[in-house]
């Protein structure tokens, strides 16, 4: 189980490496949309997978009394999505913005904070 | 084990008993004080009038509560809490030990005097948009990360400074701004998101986040799991937050872009943040593994030293120029990690001090030729030593202090790493070192002779004016130069400091026993 589910958390990542190596804004947001997910698979899949126990533990028991589901990854994996929405949020608001404002979502063609054509410092004095 | 069947197992053996001490509050209230003081100032977001004031107010209680914590750290050792008073490693724990506090007090300081800065440099504009809660919830975030001993927390932090310097850099909204932050905000999504890939694996590994418990069980599965994996990969996310060659490229395309006093923030925390979680994983978590990357490490401190300055070289805008400066100082923080002694680890700790410091001084002393010279580029500004002799002084003690002549304080963390190289016999850092220090003082030189030495022909009168309505933000800056010149001729407490730090780091059998104070006892 644990095997396959790493063999798909590296599709994900493969196919984020390729989204965010393009030159446009938008496959770049999508591939960490992606990476992001990724992400969360793997800690999930770092946790080990036990399917159908939740991790409750009876009232009378200091422990639980059989092998049961992580609760840990889960709460990691819930912080993660969290961050990883609101930040993906922020950036979809951005890039539209920096869209309007520059016209492009091209990355070689936002140069407007590092223009191609800047001054050099004076050679003398 | 007493099992109790009326009222359930008795829980009191999986917690902490004995009541927090006062004095051990104080390693909470970094981050909770500016958490408290950002929602208020979020809530009274309308009330521009009042926000200056108020958040200063804050600044200061923090950058007290911050000293407080020091000087408790100073005098009793590392101060440990755990929160929900479960027993560490369930609950999570913060630890402040001497350079989480050394860290947090320096940050304490450079958030005030920006705070200071802002009054009169921030219109209302910029408060209506939130500048102060951004500000304060990036300390919170800041702190949080010196502060925390958890890794996943670390994250958690890491993601709260990320968010809210979001929000400070695209303040205003300017094209420019829009341009820079979005390299700045997806490139720094990535790093994090490699920090949280590394630590995904660390927990399936390891099966605990507690760097106190990795640290402990480290050694017994050095053996059989793939720790190299994880140094590395925390290497290259903490290498891409620190802006680390040849990852550093977010930093000179976005730290010019937003305000003058938020891009002297970041210059001053920002990346040092990641220098802090590169120590605290490489040499505290995973030593063996760092030292067979020192080689590595030392290369890349030597590209972002000699990069960084050469970039600086080639640039006109001032603002540009110091965000290479800035990728420069993080080579000679790197330089310690590489070599990885004591000696030269305290040497890193002292440079990131005076770092934080020295650049957030520059970015200020920036804003300030800006309103004097109406311009950040060295083609037009000119004359300003005539028309203000003492911001001529300010600037040339900035100039020497970054560039590691007396009186200024980056010369003891330069002569420490120096002296380390050369002990180790890695001469070429040794040499790489004294180059760029060589490449730092003609750079900031040029600025010093272009802007304040060079004749002009621009009004006096105008100048003077402009004097006159930043008076709080002329005063910040020379606040600024007390600490500067403080370590520049009276440098043996940082450097005594930084010692007692770095030997917490290399031996973290003291850290162990702090977070598991009854196992440490058996």
């Amino acid at each position: 189980m644990e095997t396959a589910f790493s063999a798909f958390v590296g599709v994900f990542f493969a196919v984020a490496v390729y989204l965010l190596l393009s030159k446009h804004i938008i496959r770049i947001l999508l591939g960490a949309a992606i990476l992001g997910n990724a992400v969360n698979l793997l800690i999930f899949t770092a946790g080990r997978l036990t399917r159908e126990v939740p991790p409750i533990i009876p009232s009378d028991l200091p422990i639980p009394a059989e092998m049961t589901a992580n609760p840990l990854p889960q709460a990691l994996v819930l912080t993660a999505i969290v961050i990883s929405f609101s930040f993906f949020a922020f950036l979809l608001v951005l890039t539209y913005r920096a869209y309007q404002e520059l016209g492009t979502d091209n990355t070689e063609e936002m140069r407007v904070a590092e223009p191609v054509d800047d001054d050099m410092p004076p050679v003398g004095y | 084990m007493a099992i109790e069947q009326d009222s359930g197992p008795d829980l009191s053996i999986a917690m902490i008993l004995e009541p927090v001490s006062a004095a051990d509050w104080l390693v909470i209230a970094p981050v909770a004080l500016p958490l408290i003081f950002g929602a208020v100032l979020l809530m009274l977001r309308h009330r521009t009038a009042i926000q200056p004031g108020l958040a200063v107010a804050a600044l200061a209680i923090l950058f007290a509560v911050d000293a407080g914590l020091l000087a408790h750290v100073w005098t009793g050792g590392s101060v440990v809490m755990t929160m929900g008073r479960w027993l560490p490693p369930f609950g999570i724990s913060f630890v402040a030990d001497m350079l989480g506090a050394t860290l947090v007090a320096t940050a304490g300081l450079v958030s005030l005097i920006c705070g200071i800065f802002s009054i009169s440099t921030v219109n209302s504009v910029g408060r209506r948009y939130g500048f102060y809660p951004f500000l304060l919830l990036m300390m919170a975030g800041v702190n949080g990360s010196f502060l925390t001993g958890d890794i996943f927390n670390l994250y958690v932090w890491f993601e709260v400074f990320l968010i809210s310097s979001f929000g400070l850099i695209i303040l205003g909204s300017g094209q420019r701004q829009i341009d820079g932050a979005t390299k700045y905000a997806i490139l720094n999504l990535v790093a994090t998101t490699l920090f949280l890939i590394a630590t995904g694996y660390l927990y399936g590994i390891f099966g605990t986040l507690n760097m106190a418990d990795i640290a402990r069980k480290a050694p017994e599965l050095r053996g059989t799991a793939p720790l190299m994996t994880l140094a590395t990969l925390y290497l290259v996310a903490f290498g891409m937050k620190a802006a680390a060659f040849p990852l550093n490229f977010w930093l000179p395309a976005s730290y010019h872009t937003p305000r003058i006093v938020v891009a002297a923030l970041f210059a001053g925390l920002l990346t040092k943040v990641g220098i802090y979680a590169l120590l605290r994983t490489l040499v505290m978590l995973f030593p063996p593994e760092r030292s067979v990357l020192s080689g590595i490490i030392i290369w890349l401190a030597i590209g972002t030293m000699l990069i960084g300055i050469l970039g600086a070289l080639a640039q006109s805008d001032i603002r540009r120029l110091l965000g290479f400066v800035v990728v420069s100082g993080i080579g000679f923080m790197l330089a310690g990690i590489g070599l990885g002694d004591a000696a030269g680890l305290a040497g890193t700790v002292v440079y990131a001090v005076h770092s934080m410091l020295v650049m957030t001084a520059l970015y200020l002393l920036a804003g300030l030729m800006r309103r004097a010279g109406d311009s950040y580029s060295l083609n037009r500004l000119a004359g300003l030593y005539r028309t203000d002799p003492l911001m001529a002084a300010v600037a040339l003690l900035l100039v020497f202090a970054a560039a590691g002549l007396p009186p200024g304080s980056g010369l003891w963390p330069k002569v420490m790493l120096v002296q380390a190289s050369l002990g180790m016999g890695v001469w070429w850092l040794a040499l790489a070192i004294l180059i760029t220090g060589l490449l730092t003082t003609l750079a900031l030189g040029r600025v010093f002779v272009l802007a304040f030495w060079r004749a002009s022909d621009a009004v006096d009168e105008e100048m003077a004016q402009n004097r006159e309505t930043s008076r709080g933000a002329y005063a910040a800056v020379l606040v600024m130069c007390v600490p500067i010149v403080l370590i520049g001729v009276w440098p043996e407490p940082l450097i005594g400091a930084a010692q007692v730090a770095v030997d917490g780091l290399l031996n973290p059998a003291t850290y162990i026993g702090a977070v598991f104070p009854v196992e440490a006892m058996q």
